[in-house]
């Protein structure tokens, strides 16, 4: 399993990646190996403002449905409509082709939290 | 080895659209012995349908031949052993088919007047009175359609009492072991759920519900025996807990099958429950339905019960309908009456001394089959059990197989797998309910197919990956169902 | 003990094997949680008895077949071909659970993607769930569906609509706040009031509830009144609970409903007293997430081969728990086996035949019935094989006259409208023939005069 070590992670096995003022938001490799062959996902309309914490959209495999829980309050600045139709991309290339959305970061404080690879790997072995 | 699932010839049969032929008419419908209307002189044109573009047409006995095909690629309660966990698969005696179906009780309108439908009326009157008396609840609804349905009514019934009494509650307890219904009926309700974990050794505990319960709380909602397979033996104490509080203890009647004659559950506390007569009262499920899920409640919760209710006076029966405290209603009319009748004709059959035997029986054999596998599967808890058992996959996963691939070996053994994956506080969870009506042998044959596939699962786990082979298809692509679905045939 | 297998010899080796000396040593139940004494309950009978006591029940009741039946109101007598029962008697099919293992299910499974391809098929609809419980409940289910669908509240019911299905939807709502109203028929024509839809339909409603033939059996304008519903953005939920009106009336879904519901007890299922029957529920595609029950799929398996397994599932209870779309777990699916063997036997010629059949027998009794004197045929606008009479006096006795010359001559409907309090329902199916219904207007021409 790969946590590439530019990204950042959340408890909810989110990856955050930090580019100016945008985030890049999308599951773990861990979140889509627990979750099995992903069937369906549904993600927020552009210019919606998400919170920190709270959910923005949902991923559901055959048997099992996980909220997506936004890792910073802002504004959705850009979706990935395309994993809409081809949601396999997110068992495939979770960390490339599947990203999820891009937001406006509304608060840099938010990031602070945020784990690096090291410690989101060890956050996964206690998990277990 | 086991029932030895052998392959039979199971014949291929398409979809029936496919075996279709214009304008073939299996069973003609009656001759006209009055003058054919002309539907465009009475109906406007845009209302009327000329055509039913794809619908099946083929000859009876092709109507025949093909869904006694697709009999033949199913597995009943009468094919073989069935110990889905948390379902009752019992024996469904072939007597209440027949009394379903008595003319009497079958071809009779709801809408007749009542002195036409004594029989029928005074039929769901006794069985509302059994029921009570196997709970111990003071009046009984027939009117729910399957357990969800039953819950649904409890918790409207829950709510409705407190708004009446001035003061609406806006939560219900319900366990981590619940079954999925209870969170989904209650949101339905309009509670708020608030979870309780279960201790580590699979029961409630009076502190875990002392902790939440509050007089914003409508009451806890408990499957007793929980879905582990085990009494809840803090139930009295934990009733106290939630009546103190003025809330309302829900026991899901869904494991009913380990207490008839056992419990009275009205004396512990218990302020209402709702029976799955299709698992404890021998009903067939019918490959999905349909069930009947009456509901039992204490005098308190009686004003709210649905309408109408079954009156009996100088020897009449009669349905009241005023009654201005209740619910409303969940469906048209009184119920599945056909339903009520199987299960009546159940309860007419064995006595109370019968369900009694029942009861101590289903948790003989549990426990049985819990004494006899625990030493090769992981038991989830290794306590004494009730009418059902869960084990896991714990000690088979170091050779790569899951629960998922152990039940798909036992069909190749000619079982039903046990119900797989729930309860979710147990990973790969298997359950195991065998019921009181099979025989030692039958339960022999299983625990030895059971440990024959552990064996198999150190030796050959490729058996196990590639199981089952001898069913009609084998495993089946359910990702590709979900990702790219097909849910009906299309005329190309 | 009946159903039990056991010997005494079995009884004591399996004690033996758990360890227990006894049962009660084995029962892990707190003393003070047990029952004391036993269950009183009637002494268990043979089935020889059980059988004599059953027909001695039975006996007592009226079936449509000791009288002439003209009730319907959401429970129709038609004929079941043999061939339904003969099929639904197979214990493969109904001793088996939900098919949750597709492999020794295909059976049960390839069975409802035919009768959810068959609801479909009638109702103009795209998907269509395994079946709900009955027509009231599915009902219920659909403005559910459509509140969550629109994101609105309210919900408006055409008071054409049966009046017990009216009643489930309030109660069923009642934790999601209600917001359940109601829209006047026309007294003249018997269907739902245009002019009073134009006031109630607004911004903030879910959905319209119209019922296709409505209680009264009249025809309604759906595709208008659909039109009216969409134009605030509100979704038309068409109701049928006579099923046999879709081998002659257009499809709900051609004339523009969003969701189509009802019953399809019509088709194969006993009268039994009032269920089980057998809900159904269609849809558009875009919709399906938000539809509850049971959905099957077409797939294949390991080795390329066309099989079928339940789809969907994370919309239901035992995964989503409380933000499931319903908190329902079964289907009716041996009602709607069923239904589809009813509907395959007859074949599409053979819809179409009963269904015109039951419209000529039914306009054929209207006649008959309005020409007697102190009867009229209550509303104006065309009926399908249901339809309202009004008599000169007051149906309770009328009725009651009837019943003693071997007629049910159909419901009186004041318990559910007041204001139609020399109203009866009268319902005409196939199972009618030309002399009952002679001998009925016979009947009321002499009760009446």
């Amino acid at each position: 399993m790969e946590f590439p070590k530019d990204l950042k992670y959340t408890k909810e096995h989110e990856w955050v990646k930090v580019e100016g003022s945008i985030v890049t938001v999308g599951i773990t490799d861990y979140a889509q190996d627990s979750l099995g062959d992903v069937v369906y996902v549904e993600l927020p309309q552009e210019g919606v403002s998400v919170t920190k914490n709270e959910p923005f959209g949902v991923v559901e495999s055959v048997k099992a449905v996980s909220d997506l829980y936004s890792p910073i309050s802002g504004s959705v600045h850009e979706v990935n409509d395309a994993i809409i139709d081809s949601p396999e991309a997110i068992n495939e290339d979770p960390y490339g082709d599947a990203w999820m959305i891009r937001v406006e970061i509304g608060n840099p404080g938010d990031l602070s939290d945020l784990m690096s690879s090291d410690e989101y790997q060890k956050f996964i072995e206690e998990e277990k | 080895m086991g029932e030895n699932g052998v392959k039979g010839l199971l014949l291929d049969e398409p979809l029936i659209f496919e075996r279709s032929s214009e304008g073939r008419v299996g069973v003609a419908p009656a001759e006209f012995d009055i003058p054919e209307a002309d539907p465009k002189g009475l109906l406007p044109a845009g209302l009327l349908r000329d055509k039913i573009d794809g619908f099946p047409e083929v000859s009876e006995m092709d109507a025949v031949r093909h869904y006694t095909r697709l009999s033949q690629w199913n597995f009943g309660v009468d094919s073989g052993f069935y110990p889905l966990g948390s379902c009752t698969m019992k024996y469904n005696p072939k007597v209440n088919e027949v009394a379903c179906r008595l003319p009497g009780l079958s071809l009779i309108h709801p809408y007749e007047p009542e002195e036409l439908v004594q029989g029928a009326l005074e039929l769901m009157y006794e069985l509302e009175g059994y029921l009570a008396e196997i709970s111990g609840m003071d009046a009984v609804t027939l009117q729910p359609s399957a357990g969800a349905h039953g819950e649904l009514c409890g918790l409207l019934m829950m709510a409705a009492y407190f708004k009446d009494k001035g003061r609406a509650r806006t939560k219900i307890i319900i366990p981590d072991t619940a079954h999925g219904t209870n969170p989904a009926s209650s949101h339905l309700a309009g509670f708020k759920v608030v979870p309780v974990k279960s201790d580590g050794k699979g029961a409630l505990s009076v502190e875990a519900i002392k902790a939440v319960m509050d007089e914003d709380t409508a009451g806890l909602m408990v499957t007793n025996p929980n879905t582990i397979g085990l009494f809840e033996k803090n139930i009295k104490e934990i009733a106290r807990v939630v009546h103190s509080k003025g809330g309302f203890l829900y026991c899901d009647g869904a494991n009913l099958n380990a207490l008839m004659g056992i419990v009275n559950l009205g004396a512990i506390g218990v302020d209402l429950i709702q029976f799955n007569l299709h698992k404890t009262f021998s009903t067939p499920h019918g490959g999905g339905g349909p069930g009947s899920g009456p509901v039992g409640v204490k005098k308190a919760l009686e004003p709210f019960l649905p309408a109408p209710r079954i009156k009996k006076a100088r020897g009449k029966y009669s349905l009241e309908y005023v009654r201005p405290k209740s619910i409303g209603r969940l469906k048209a009319f009184y119920g599945n009456f056909s339903i009520m009748v199987r299960a009546y004709a159940y309860i007419r059959r064995m006595g109370g001394e019968g369900l009694k035997r029942a009861s101590e029986t289903a948790i003989l054999n549990a426990n049985y089959i819990k004494e006899q596998l625990k030493d090769t599967y992981h038991l989830a808890y290794d306590e004494p059990c009730m009418h059902e058992s869960v084990f896991s996959d714990k000690n088979l996963l170091g050779y790569g197989v899951t629960t998922m691939d152990v039940a798909k070996r036992l069909i190749d053994y000619g079982f039903h797998p046990p119900t797989v994956y729930f309860p979710l506080v147990v990973h790969g969870a298997i359950m195991i309910e065998p019921t009181e009506t099979e025989t030692k042998e039958t339960m022999d044959k299983f625990i030895e197919a059971m440990k024959s596939i552990a064996e198999e699962a150190r030796t050959n786990p490729e058996l196990l990956k590639n199981a089952p082979i001898k069913t009609k298809v084998r495993r089946v692509d359910e990702t590709r169902a979900a990702r790219e679905p097909v849910l009906r045939w299309v005329k190309k | 003990m009946p159903y039990i297998p056991h010997t005494e010899k079995d009884r004591v080796r399996l004690l033996k094997a758990v360890g227990a000396g006894n049962i009660d040593d084995l029962i892990a139940v707190p003393e003070n949680a047990r029952l004391k004494g036993e269950l009183k309950l009637p002494k268990g009978l043979t089935e020889q008895e059980l059988t004599r006591a059953l027909k001695e029940k039975a006996a007592r009741n009226s079936t449509v077949e000791d009288y002439s039946s003209f009730l319907g109101a959401g429970a129709y007598n038609h004929y079941i071909p043999a061939v339904v029962d003969s099929i639904i008697s197979r214990s493969e099919f109904y001793t088996s659970y939900t098919p949750y293992q597709p492999e020794i299910s295909q059976g049960t499974l390839q069975a409802i993607f035919e009768y959810q391809t068959i609801v479909c098929q009638l109702t103009g609809m795209d998907v269509a769930n395994a079946s709900l419980y009955d027509g009231a409940s599915a009902v219920a289910e659909a403005a559910l569906m459509a509140r969550r669908i629109t994101g609105r509240d309210k919900v408006l019911l055409s008071a054409a609509l049966h009046p017990e299905y009216r009643e489930t939807v309030r109660s069923y709502l009642h934790g999601a706040g209600n917001h359940v109203s109601e829209v006047m028929y026309c007294t003249e024509a018997g269907v739902t009031l245009p002019a009073a839809l134009d006031s109630a339909l607004d911004s903030d409603t879910a959905c319209l509830v119209i019922q296709y033939p409505n209680f009264f059996g009249s025809i309604e304008d759906l595709k208008s009144l659909a039109e009216k519903a969409h134009a605030q953005g509100a979704l038309l939920v068409a109701v049928t609970n006579e099923a046999v009106s879709f081998g002659l009336l257009a499809s709900p879904g051609s004339l523009g409903a969003d969701i189509a519901v009802g019953d399809n007890q019509s088709f194969g299922n006993t009268l039994s007293y009032g269920g089980p029957y057998l809900g159904f529920m269609a849809t558009k595609t875009k919709f399906i997430r938000q539809m509850p029950g049971r959905i099957v799929g077409e797939t294949v398996d390991i080795d390329g081969k066309r099989a079928f397994c339940l789809t969907f599932s994370t919309r239901e209870q035992h995964i989503r728990r409380e933000r499931a779309t319903s908190n329902i777990c079964t289907n009716h699916g041996l009602c709607a086996l069923a239904a589809s063997v009813h509907m395959v036997s007859l074949g599409e010629a053979g819809l179409r035949r009963l269904a015109l059949l039951n419209l000529s027998k039914a306009e054929y009794l209207k006649k008959a019935l309005a020409n007697i004197s102190g009867v009229e045929v209550a509303f104006s606008s065309p009926t399908f094989n249901e339809f309202t009479i009004k008599i000169s006096k007051d149906p309770e006795g009328v009725l009651k006259g009837l019943l003693k010359k071997k007629v049910m001559g159909g419901l009186n409907i004041k318990r559910f409208y007041p204001a139609l309090d020399k109203h009866i329902l009268v319902a005409v199916t196939e199972m009618n023939t030309k002399d009952e219904m002679d001998s009925f207007a016979e009947a009321l021409s002499k009760v009446l005069g």
